[in-house]
């Protein structure tokens, strides 16, 4: 692999709070060359924080340290805040768990598409429509011209999901931070989704950093897993050896998915007590 | 008797029209699942039911009563429906506590705090938890809470708008354990709703599967486990499901 295109090392970030700061990612270090890197663990596990911090996005009073964060040749820690405004989108770009929230309510879907765009690029009005829908048509809405003058409210779950995804991918960024992108989307719909940036990935020679609860989602998708627990990485593998995976939490964690063909009259579930980390 | 029966049911939201003449019967103690894509009308069927999408028309039944479009104090007890995100469907200001006992207090039932002890007991809650807020709470505790409120009249029949899908995989896990027991212990009905033809799998007994408005499909759960699925439709989407990556 070529020089990586993000470097982390030694990762923190703390929150303080009454009880003295805690810490809710522990010193996690990885790269990312142009692959598809997977993170996986559950709520509160430090994965959405780790992805927050390499855009700066962790906010005050969460304190974010490292002895390495970089992106290409520039340090993230050190960028000022001009510099993190042209990296964020353009360079790095992060795909949000909920649409809900994420979206602008008050903008037209078509208007906030184009702004993500035209914050980085002079583009005339019309070449920004045209890409737009274009955009709208690549996340395979079937109805761009309609949906481009919708608000968020009135377009369903799975459909903002894709908005968001159009918005992040139009930039064109050399690195997509997908924070489970597709968790609020049907088998069907995920499908297309992954294809979607699957085939951006491979055309642009992005790299990408796939947040996401679903081990078994992740190992499909990406070529590398990291496997967090507590704020730090409890494994890393290779995604097509998930199935040789040693740590007990993994272990439960694929464990506790109903199959298809489900013959088990109870799932198992984790027994958060039975490892203890350091 | 049926615990829910719907006749050539019409749902529109303004000029467009969500779901198309839908009938299907779910018989007491079943659990019956409704599988699509977004946009199929899945979830609009729950809240015509539930009386959240007014604008229906055809027929709805729930044990043998007709139900009316205005608001019906009785139904509430026999009908209650959970929702997808505990996120969302909580009152960001009222503790467990006020969340579970408001139902009584409309429906003037006396004995409170007994009935909140025993249904948070029923639903895996702590006791300790009953004067926190929502926002003390993790993703799986709030699905509780929401899953007690919607026991709290001792309903028949449960609407379940993809109970699981807002939640970890191992919290899933205990969700569908808990869905699954309380079903058993109280003999309940399940109208579920979801794209994820596992917890069809593990949860259900019969399933429609529903696309663009109409249901293209009614077979048993078994059905599916084994491949048996006579749509083409439907067919694909346990193909799908089975390999999210495609070909």
């Amino acid at each position: 692999m070529s020089a990586p295109l993000l470097d982390v090392a030694n990762l923190r970030v703390t929150f303080p709070t009454l009880q003295g700061p805690i810490e809710v990612v522990r010193g996690i270090s990885f790269t990312v060359g142009r692959e598809r890197l997977g993170i996986v663990g559950e709520s509160g596990s430090g994965k959405s924080m780790t992805g927050r911090a390499i855009l700066r996005l962790v906010r005050s009073p969460g304190i974010v340290t490292a002895d390495r964060l970089r992106l290409g040749d520039t340090g993230l820690l050190t960028a000022t805040d001009a510099e993190m405004r042209t990296i964020r989108g353009r360079r790095i770009s992060m795909i949000m768990q909920d649409p809900k929230f994420s979206l602008n309510p008050v903008m037209t879907i078509g208007a906030q598409i184009g702004e993500a765009l035209t914050v980085h690029e002079k583009l005339p009005r019309r070449d920004v429509r045209r890409r737009v829908l274009e955009m709208l048509d690549a996340v395979r809405i079937r109805d761009p011209e309609r949906v481009f003058s919708l608000y968020p409210h009135e377009v369903s779950g799975g459909m903002g999901q894709r908005v968001m995804i159009a918005m992040m991918l139009i930039p064109e960024p050399d690195l997509l931070i997908a924070d489970e992108p597709t968790s609020a989307l049907d088998v069907s719909v995920r499908t297309q989704v992954l294809q979607i940036i699957d085939d951006l990935i491979t055309q642009k020679g992005m790299g990408l950093i796939f947040i996401s609860h679903d081990l078994n989602l992740v190992s499909r998708f990406c070529d590398r897993i990291l496997v967090m627990y507590g704020g730090q990485i409890v494994e890393e593998c290779q995604a097509g050896k998930l199935d040789e995976a040693v740590h007990p939490y993994t272990r439960g964690l694929l464990a506790s998915v109903p199959k298809l063909n489900e013959t088990r009259a109870e799932l198992p579930v984790l027994d958060r007590t039975s490892w203890s980390q350091a | 008797m049926n615990a829910l029966s719907l006749r050539n049911l019409h749902v529109s939201y303004g000029e467009t029209k969500v779901v198309n003449a839908i009938s299907l019967d779910v018989v007491r103690g079943e659990s019956f699942a409704l599988v699509g894509e977004s946009g199929s009308g899945k979830s609009t069927v729950l809240k015509a039911i539930a009386g959240l999408a007014p604008d229906w028309t055809g027929e709805i039944s729930v044990f043998g009563k007709p139900r009316g479009k205005a608001f019906d104090r009785d139904f509430a007890s026999t009908c209650q429906m959970v929702f997808q995100d505990p996120y969302g469907s909580l009152h960001p200001r009222q503790t467990v506590d006020a969340v579970l006992s408001e139902p009584l207090t409309i429906q003037r039932i006396g004995d409170q705090d007994a009935r909140i002890k025993g249904v948070m007991a029923s639903v895996g809650l702590d006791p300790r938890f009953r004067f926190r807020l929502p926002h003390q709470l993790s993703g799986g505790q709030r699905q509780r809470v929401a899953i007690a409120r919607a026991l709290m009249l001792e309903p028949k029949l449960l609407l379940l708008d993809e109970p699981t899908s807002a939640l970890d995989v191992s919290v899933q896990a205990e969700i569908l354990n808990l869905l699954k027991r309380l079903r058993q212990e109280k003999g309940l009905t399940y109208l579920l709703v979801t794209h994820d033809l596992p917890v069809v799998s593990f949860l259900c007994d019969r399933l429609a599967v529903m696309r663009e408005g109409r249901i293209v499909e009614t077979n048993t759960v078994d059905a599916l486990k084994h491949g048996r699925m006579s749509n083409d439709y439907s067919s694909e989407l346990i193909e799908r499901s089975a390999l999210p990556m495609g070909a």
